[in-house]
């Protein structure tokens, strides 16, 4: 029992965050607003010269062979800076998702070039069926698309595109629409439904640790701002109904945290646990990351409720994310089944289930 | 990051369980708040003491089985699925016996522990005096240095067990000309001392879980003296750390207690609920998880030579606001018969102890340093928003 990152996971966060924190500023993120594509294609070359696209892709496919749990911190970061690239989602979800097809024996050439393309630095944009749009889909070469059970891979050409406005103009969403044809499918009934369970839990964790990092950078703001401005004399970051507002959200984040660890860990060995971890940690990030728009909207007075003040960069963010790979409803009713199942394992000693893999698996 | 218990740890889990299982009485004692009770649960840390159960992070040669902290957590997590009672030497154990370790002399190791670890010696705790409550560092009750003594004189109050408790440690002002958090120091006394009237004070359920302490020229040996003279305020906010940070309220009370309330729901749940329940329900177990998930990351820190930052401050507000929910929403599935305190087999088969502890989840957010002062640290320490 460690739960502790390794020195190597940290030092890799480290380097991330020197990087993203330096490359992602509030000013840039408004440029990409005003541009045809939104997108920071030198930043994106960036990480794919640092290898995060590859980080999850196993070594016999020409990637670093890592896990979720070593790029989690690195997820928490893209939220921390409010990274408007999809890096997240092509890191943890669609290249783990395009590496599950091969690993089955399923689809066809495409698979191996869409792999290839994304390791490049592509964009391979995964349409789960409980996404009712995808983010940067405009920009995307390839789509793993869904339909009933099935799972389907087209090159851009194929689909057919209707763009929304998202709330958060850092975000390019669209509807996109296919032909779900034979040619075009990787897999069809239980194993298409397996393939989409586990890529919802990916990308709900994935999402759950960009928001605790947007509810930190959020805080950040918050305690510079009531410490800079000045009312009756003081700071007002010195009053203490203005501190317990953030204390709270702080309470929130440092709670959150253990649970997406612990969910990156599960839901790489213990599928048997997954929805649970996975579920837990979405709802406990959004709640943190929700708390954190409202209250450091609050402490920034006036100035939060203007088009100027770069919070609303993380807060319309957090909007976004706290319901893309399930919302509050459906992450919430998965614990539910799961605690009120007759067999459930419940209780002080089982919060690791039994303990050992083939236990947990079992559960 | 591992999540898995090594083989030794799995053992060691068996070993708990099985000595709890063949020793934990059948039947639940009664409140250690009264003198009957008491005396029971001193037999209690008796009866763990002859296992070497007493504290199971101590040394051996203290009584203790030298265990490290995820250890203590594996043994909590059994004590509290076990039903076993509640620590009625919590002060000494877990408060003052860290300290001790810490800052203590061998020859006050030796006195104290072995004492506290067999429950002859049960700790009640002196911090707060009439006009020193949430602002501790006003104390006043002063220690004056004569010969090899100390001569205590002046008031505590809110002393938990001090009503039938053998010792009382605090903090007492040992320069007179001090203020503030200077000039304090920690001194340990025997409540059978003369000179010392324990006044009980009854809690909101009607028992005398605390009391004041009056102390009239109360004469105690320097050897009594725990840390340097003045050094009293560092030592107790190690203390406090302690008590906040990791030890006072283990994850593993709260888990037991989540799971009972999903029991209790899932037993209530063909009748008409308030709609919020089932979200509290949710969030109740969920939060006794994410307490027990951080402890876990807290003590692997520590076993690897890390430290508790100022992020411990959060457990706090956490786990009794979470202890609250718990009871909150324990009251609102009982219904109209969560108002009967119950008396007779059939009622409490029924109702549980759950208005018991609905009341004293009130006590949660107020003890061991009040929320809204843990949420000035968090803002100050952890954050560093401006004191003024």
């Amino acid at each position: 029992m460690d739960f502790t990152f390794t020195e190597d996971q940290q030092m890799f966060a480290e380097a991330a965050r020197s990087v993203l924190t330096a490359e992602v500023t509030a000013d840039r993120i408004r440029d990409r607003w005003s541009t045809p594509s939104g997108l920071d294609l030198p930043l994106l070359h960036q990480m794919q010269e640092l290898g995060l696209p590859r980080m999850l892709v196993p070594e016999s496919l020409g990637g670093l062979g890592l896990g979720q749990a070593d790029f989690i911190m690195m997820a928490q970061t893209c939220g921390y800076v409010a990274c408007p690239e999809p890096i997240a989602e092509q890191v943890m979800v669609t290249a783990p998702l395009l590496v599950d097809v091969l690993d089955r024996g399923l689809g066809h050439g495409a698979v191996q070039t869409a792999l290839d393309a994304l390791q490049g630095g592509a964009l391979v944009a995964t349409g789960h069926p409980i996404n009712p749009f995808i983010n940067f889909a405009e920009q995307a070469e390839w789509f793993l698309l869904g339909h009933g059970e099935g799972l389907y891979l087209l090159p851009a050409s194929e689909v057919t595109m209707k763009p929304c406005k998202s709330v958060d103009p850092s975000r390019r969403i669209a509807e996109v629409s296919f032909e779900a044809s034979d040619a075009h499918c990787l897999a069809k009934g239980e194993s298409g439904a397996a393939l989409w369970r586990s890529t919802l839990n990916r990308g709900a964790l994935g999402t759950a640790a960009q928001l605790v990092g947007l509810a930190q950078a959020m805080i950040d703001q918050s305690v510079k701002y009531t410490t800079d401005r000045e009312q009756f004399g003081k700071a007002v970051g010195a009053n203490q109904a203005v501190k317990h507002l953030l204390a709270d959200v702080a309470v929130q984040i440092e709670y959150a945290k253990p649970v997406i660890y612990r969910a990156a860990y599960t839901a790489a060995i213990s599928p048997g646990r997954a929805d649970f971890a996975v579920s837990h940690a979405k709802v406990a990030a959004a709640r943190a990351a929700l708390l954190a728009t409202r209250h450091c909207i609050q402490v920034h007075g006036a100035m939060g409720y203007t088009w100027e003040c770069d919070l609303q960069i993380w807060v319309k963010r957090a909007w976004a994310l706290a319901r893309e790979w399930g919302d509050e409803g459906f992450h919430k009713n998965r614990i539910h089944e799961w605690l009120l199942r007759p067999n459930a394992l419940l209780g002080p000693d089982l919060t690791f289930g039994r303990g050992s893999i083939t236990d947990t698996v079992a559960a | 990051m591992d999540l898995r218990y090594t083989d030794e740890q799995v053992a060691f889990r068996g070993e708990v369980r099985a000595w709890l299982e063949a020793n934990v009485p059948q039947k639940a004692l009664p409140s250690f708040d009264t003198a009957e009770g008491f005396e029971a649960h001193r037999e209690w840390e008796r009866t763990l003491a002859q296992g070497n159960w007493g504290m199971v992070t101590w040394p051996e040669a203290f009584g203790g089985r030298g265990c490290d902290l995820l250890e203590w957590l594996i043994f909590e997590e059994e004590y509290y699925r076990a039903g076993a009672p509640l620590r009625v030497n919590q002060n000494g154990i877990f408060l003052l016996g860290p300290t001790l370790m810490e800052y203590g002399t061998e020859a006050q190791k030796a006195r104290f522990i072995p004492a506290m670890a067999k429950g002859d010696e049960i700790w009640a705790q002196g911090w707060s005096e009439p006009n020193a409550g949430s602002d501790m560092a006003a104390i006043r009750c002063r220690a004056v240095k004569d010969g090899d003594d100390f001569v205590i004189s002046g008031q505590k109050i809110w002393s938990t067990r001090a009503v039938y408790a053998d010792w009382v440690f605090g903090l007492f002002r040992t320069d007179p000309d001090s203020e503030r958090h200077h000039g304090l120091s920690k001194i340990l006394v025997p409540l059978d001392a003369q000179g010392i009237t324990v006044r009980p004070i009854p809690q909101l359920n009607g028992l005398p879980g605390f009391a004041e302490i009056f102390f009239d020229e109360v004469r105690v040996p320097a050897f009594n003296l725990l840390g340097g003279e003045g050094e009293g305020w560092r030592i107790a906010m190690a203390t406090a750390g302690f008590e906040r940070g990791l030890m006072l309220r283990s994850p593993a009370r709260f888990q037991q207690a989540a799971k009972r309330l999903v029991e209790l729901y899932r037993s209530r749940s063909n009748e008409v609920l308030d709609p919020t329940i089932e979200d509290a329900v949710l969030r109740c177990y969920m939060d006794a998880e994410a307490y027990a998930l951080s402890t876990y990351q807290t003590a692997s820190l520590l076993c690897a030579g890390g430290s508790i930052g100022p992020e411990a401050s959060c457990n706090k507000i956490f786990w009794s606001e979470l202890d609250l929910l718990i009871h909150e929403t324990a009251m609102k599935l009982l219904g109209a018969r969560a108002e009967i305190e119950p008396q007779t087999v059939q009622e409490f088969a029924d109702l549980g102890t759950w208005l018991d502890g609905f009341m004293f989840a009130q006590s949660g957010p107020i003890y061991a340093g009040t929320n809204e002062i843990q949420r000035n640290i968090i803002a100050e320490r952890m954050l560093g928003m401006p004191r003024k």
